[in-house]
């Protein structure tokens, strides 16, 4: 299974992680391939650290166990760098993407040294001027894409209008926003 | 062919549940099987089913109004998890003796206390001598297979059983996965209509169900319920092999994967199978000959087949996710070393207790075991049978 991409999400609760998670799921299944996209559940509540995670290959997955090492790392908020270690596991050949306004150096230092390439890209920006409301989980999803390149840009963001039109059926003036959150994260994503 | 999909374990227990359409769903919602009664319910307030929802006050309850609708002539269905199964407990005993087919959804969980959600097998094993028949389950697609088949061989007339589908809560309950639906048509057509022999609607048959049953009678009804679940052996084969005709995919009393030139193989039920063969083809590739044996039809139990299965081994580890705190070992390790005692076979054979409360079984863990294994194999005896995986404070 050499083509297997096993990626880590950390969030807090009530950001969306998961439903990032599913949301990435749903677009890999939507090109054919083999996908899982699971929580891992805890005592669930607004704030707490939560995890989430995605495999995506071309072949079917057996394994059914969480993530240890994985290629790449998303995090929804910075403020849990201080607290849970993000890098733990993550491959060097891997990427680590981060929702921060800081600057690369304070991000670095953060990290424990991570090797890798580090990401960062400012999804509260993003989220307010797209949707007036903070939902980072949206640029999230758009920047894992971008940096693991599961799909090109075009088809990620027709798939994307697909789910949208069907996710948001009953208030379809979201659509728009969420269409441009995704299309501002895919420009903004920036290399540290 | 088929319907290409990806849903959660729960997602694709509901949709089967869906696509058989019974008479009557009764259930009380539980972490991690909730999911099930909400989409169901659902299909019943959109029209998309014809069933009796029975938005019951208790587990108890629900397994009650099962037995109720199934013995007055119903097609019958509910779901839940540990401590809701405790609560049937009463009920789950006389679903199985009055000869009632009812098909429930098991989404593995540990019986309290103290209060976990996550997943073992302790409910399951709880009551896996009260009569039910059970198929486990390695992920979403085998659940909704199992679900699929089940009525046909609980309804079987031969059988007249209840049957109990189980898979892991969480690991594949809430994880979305790739699944291949069978066409709605095609599931009514194989599910077929329930036409039940005896039941108290029946005008033309009036007839008592569940009366007082002592010395005279009770010991003879429960031989015939043992029978019954002989019985069901075959039964379960041949529904199997229709379900092989419409989807092409095959299943029996439990899957081999690289079983018939191993020297050293697992035996375990549900997810951890998936994880075992992806740590399976990670040693083939290093040349470590290691094998799997997954039970998927674990009451009935198929001990002949599986000890003829495992004969040729120089080591067998059986992985239990359900500690039987008796000072022997788990529930299936029991089971499969019986097997092969019966069938004079002297396989060193090892048990393995893991994944207690939702504790998470990683490739690593399985590699440990066939190490173990390994090792067994050469020395050809294991000092210490009852062993624990995963645990802290353990040499």
């Amino acid at each position: 299974m050499s083509n297997l991409i096993e990626i880590r999400w950390h969030g807090r609760g009530g950001q969306g992680a998961k439903t990032a998670s599913l949301l990435l799921a749903d677009a890999a299944f939507n090109t054919g391939k083999y996908i899982q996209g699971f929580p891992e559940y805890g005592p669930e509540r607004m704030g707490a650290p939560i995890t989430a995670y995605n495999r995506i290959s071309d072949e079917p997955i057996t394994i059914h166990s969480n993530i240890y090492e994985p290629d790449y790392v998303v995090v929804v908020d910075d403020t849990l760098l201080e607290t849970v270690n993000v890098t733990s596991g993550l491959k060097e050949t891997g990427a680590i993407i981060i929702n921060s306004t800081k600057d690369g150096d304070e991000l670095k230092k953060l990290l424990n040294g991570y090797k890798g390439d580090i990401y960062k890209i400012d999804a509260r920006k993003i989220s307010m001027e797209a949707l007036g409301k903070y939902f980072p989980n949206t640029p999230m999803l758009a920047s894992i894409v971008k940096v693991s390149k599961i799909m090109s840009d075009e088809d990620f963001l027709a798939d994307m209008m697909g789910s949208f039109k069907h996710k948001f059926a009953k208030k379809p003036e979201v659509i728009d926003g969420n269409m441009k959150a995704l299309e501002l994260a895919l420009n903004q994503i920036e290399k540290i | 062919m088929g319907i290409r999909e990806r849903l959660s374990g729960n997602e694709a227990s509901a949709t089967a549940m869906k696509q058989i359409n019974p008479d009557v769903v009764a259930a009380f919602p539980i972490t991690p099987s909730t999911e099930i009664p909400q989409y169901f319910s659902t299909f019943v307030s959109n029209g998309t089913v014809d069933t009796e929802f029975v938005a019951v006050e208790s587990e108890h309850s629900a397994m009650s109004a099962c037995i109720g609708a199934e013995a007055a002539g119903a097609r019958a269905m509910t779901a839940t998890s540990a401590n809701g199964l405790s609560l049937m407990w009463e009920m789950i005993y006389i679903a199985s003796s009055l000869r009632l087919p009812i098909v429930m959804s098991l989404v593995n969980r540990a019986v309290s206390g103290p209060l976990n959600i996550h997943n073992d097998h302790s409910d399951a094993m709880g009551v896996r001598d009260s009569g039910w028949i059970q198929l486990f389950s390695e992920n979403n697609q085998e659940a909704y297979d199992n679900l699929i088949m089940a009525h046909r061989i609980a309804e079987n007339k031969d059988v007249l059983l209840p049957l109990m589908v189980c898979q892991d809560g969480f690991i594949t309950s809430h994880s979305i996965e790739n699944i291949e639906l069978i066409e709605d048509e095609k599931v009514k057509e194989f599910v077929g209509k329930y036409k039940p022999e005896h039941y108290l609607l029946n005008d033309k048959e009036p007839m008592a169900i569940g009366p007082l049953d002592l010395q005279a009678y009770l010991f003879e009804h429960k031989k015939q319920q043992a029978e019954a679940m002989r019985n069901a052996k075959k039964v379960i084969l041949d529904v199997a092999k229709d379900f092989e005709k419409m989807t092409g995919r095959k299943y029996g009393f439990f899957e081999e994967y690289k079983l018939d030139d191993a020297e050293i193989a697992i035996v375990c039920m549900n997810s951890t199978a998936g994880t075992t063969k992806y740590t399976i083809d990670k040693l083939r590739e290093k040349g470590i000959k290691a094998g799997l044996l997954k039970v998927r039809v674990y009451r009935p139990f198929p001990a002949e087949e599986i000890a003829e299965s495992l004969k040729h081994l120089k080591a067998v580890a059986v992985l239990d996710k359900a500690d039987s705190l008796n000072a022997i070992g788990g529930a299936l390790y029991e089971d499969v070393v019986s097997g092969l005692y019966q069938a004079k076979a002297t396989v060193p054979t090892v048990n393995y207790v893991y994944g207690i409360g939702g504790r998470d079984t990683k490739s690593d863990d399985i590699e440990k075991v066939f190490n173990d294994l390994a090792q067994i194999a050469k020395e050809g005896k294991v000092e210490n049978p009852y062993r624990y995986l995963g645990v802290r404070g353990d040499k």
